[in-house]
């Protein structure tokens, strides 16, 4: 029997974007309920339940569930991608067999945030200065790149990034920012921590997604493609940003490495590459770290929009966190666009055939990586 | 203080020396034994060498900026009310870096700093029993 790993069903919650009155729980149902149905699986069929973020139990209750298998591993945005690799090896282990892994925010409608233990190191020692929120801690790594690479080149990348991301976004209608964009709107758009302008930063949404990942002995049989788990990694090199070794190099660096050993691809295999954009900067340093391209060529490898539809480099084809959806936690949806392209289901934004995805979520303050690999065969 | 709207820290076991040593007006961090670096955010056991034999000892206070921001938006009034501000990562002399803000420019603009500016501690008094470290540009 093959021991493959498949995604078999994915889905969002019933609408994203602006949703006042529906709760970051209601986000994980609903989105559950849909993956289940594109997948062909029952509840009943569940034993597996993951998410982050939120308590499983809550989860699982709400979803009349009673796993053989409970993960809640939290470390931030990239969470869902890892609880690929975590959900693999359960599977394997023959913990469980048919595995849902949920995330659901009111990022926009609901503004109750959970308060950091004032005792953790980052309250003592970086909020008292103002560092309390992504776009400080990431604007901080920027300046570094800017100072060591240069920084009109950087900027002209995150130009890019934002203005090619964009182009994706008008081409899903369930993204939330779907206006055409210039370089001069970016160049334009007001400071929230230099070096970021507005247009360098996530926007913040309501949504909720969700997949079911299963053992090929199950996914053989479902109503559609299978999409198999080729490589899956994870790791974490530091949780505050003044404690990151290197500001310019990110431990995906070490999880892409793994995920292409673990897979047997290249980089010249990948087809499409869903990149965790919670900034522009995310993404133009995340591309270095996972190898595309040496530190600090970023900026030749992004330019002349290279990976905006029609492009040769496809990237973040949803729209990505910056014009698609960011609910808090975004890893969730870049596996929903990966699994998509790959099974054919995107519109007016399909690429020709692709076979083989990879992932990349960052979490925390720069400070966590997953990386999965994805393929049709 | 009772006006103070910023977040205040909270000092803990491990770094009540540290927040003691600040309100004297002293940077002072930590040195592993076993291989002599000096590390920071203060913790008891060292993040070198995981050894329980480590040191207090005074910083020069003088660093470089290692990396900046200026903050326009923060979700905090109190930070807010003061935008724009500088946040940086300084990197003393002796190794450690620390998150800190870079205080004396006015109107800061990424014009007026440099990563590599060396600088220097000041202390931000804010009661009898905390002063936050923070720095300021050296000017030669």
């Amino acid at each position: 029997m093959s021991n493959k790993i498949a995604i078999v069903g994915v889905g969002e919650s019933d609408e994203i974007g602006k949703v006042p009155g529906k709760s970051s729980l209601q986000h994980h149902a609903e989105a559950a309920y849909n993956a289940l149905e594109d997948a062909g699986i029952s509840i009943d069929q569940v034993d597996g339940l993951l998410t982050a973020g939120y308590s499983s139990m809550v989860v699982a209750e709400y979803l009349g569930i009673t796993p053989t298998f409970t993960d809640g591993t939290n470390v931030g945005g990239s969470s869902f991608i890892i609880h690929i690799a975590h959900a693999m090896a359960a599977i394997r282990a023959g913990y469980c067999n048919v595995v849902l892994v949920t995330h659901g925010q009111a990022g926009r409608s609901a503004r109750t945030r959970a308060v950091a233990d004032a005792a953790e190191p980052g309250s003592q020692f970086e909020a008292p200065y103002g560092i309390i929120n992504a776009p400080a801690a990431y604007s901080l790594a920027a300046s570094r790149y800017m100072h060591i690479y240069g920084e009109d080149r950087t900027r002209d990348a995150m130009a890019e990034i934002a203005v090619s991301t964009r182009k994706w976004a008008q081409l899903n209608p369930k993204a939330y920012m779907r206006d055409p964009m210039t370089k001069d709107d970016y160049h334009n758009s007001r400071w929230v921590a230099w070096p970021f302008h507005l247009l360098d930063c996530c926007i913040v949404t309501d949504a909720g997604g969700a997949y079911v990942i299963t053992s090929a002995d199950v996914a053989k049989d479902l109503k559609k493609q299978p999409v198999w788990v080729l490589g899956a990694t994870e790791s974490h090199d530091h949780a505050i940003i003044s404690q990151m070794p290197d500001l310019t190099s990110p431990i995906s660096k070490d999880t892409g490495a793994r995920a292409f050993g673990m897979a047997g691809v290249v980089h010249s295999d990948i087809d499409l590459a869903m990149i965790y954009d919670s900034f522009t900067y995310t993404v133009l340093v995340t591309l270095e770290a996972l190898g595309f391209c040496k530190p600090g060529e970023g900026p030749e490898f992004v330019a002349n929009q290279r990976t905006a539809p029609g492009g040769d480099f496809a990237m973040n084809t949803s729209g990505g966190g910056l014009s698609y959806t960011h609910s808090g936690m975004y890893g969730m949806f870049l596996v929903l666009e990966a699994v998509r392209q790959l099974r054919g289901e995107t519109g007016e934004r399909q690429l020709a055939s692709p076979e083989i995805a990879l992932i990349n979520g960052t979490g925390g303050y720069l400070s966590s990586a997953g990386t999965a690999i994805l393929g049709l065969e | 203080m009772n006006n103070y709207k910023k977040i205040l820290p909270i000092p803990q076991g491990e770094s009540e020396f540290y927040w003691n040593k600040a309100s004297e007006g002293e940077l002072w961090i930590q040195k592993c034994n076993q291989c002599s670096e000096s590390y920071f955010y203060p913790r008891d056991i060292s993040p070198c060498c995981f050894s329980r034999d480590t040191e207090w000892v005074i910083s020069s206070g003088r660093g470089v900026v290692y990396a900046f921001s200026i903050i326009h938006r923060s979700p905090n009034q109190g930070f807010q009310d003061e935008a724009p501000f500088i946040i940086a990562i300084v990197e003393l002399y002796e190794g450690p870096r620390m998150a800190t803000n870079i205080v004396g420019i006015e109107d800061p603009t990424p014009e007026k700093i440099r990563i590599g500016m060396e600088v220097v501690v000041t202390f931000d008094k804010i009661t009898e029993e905390l002063s936050l470290p923070k720095f300021q540009l050296v000017k030669n």
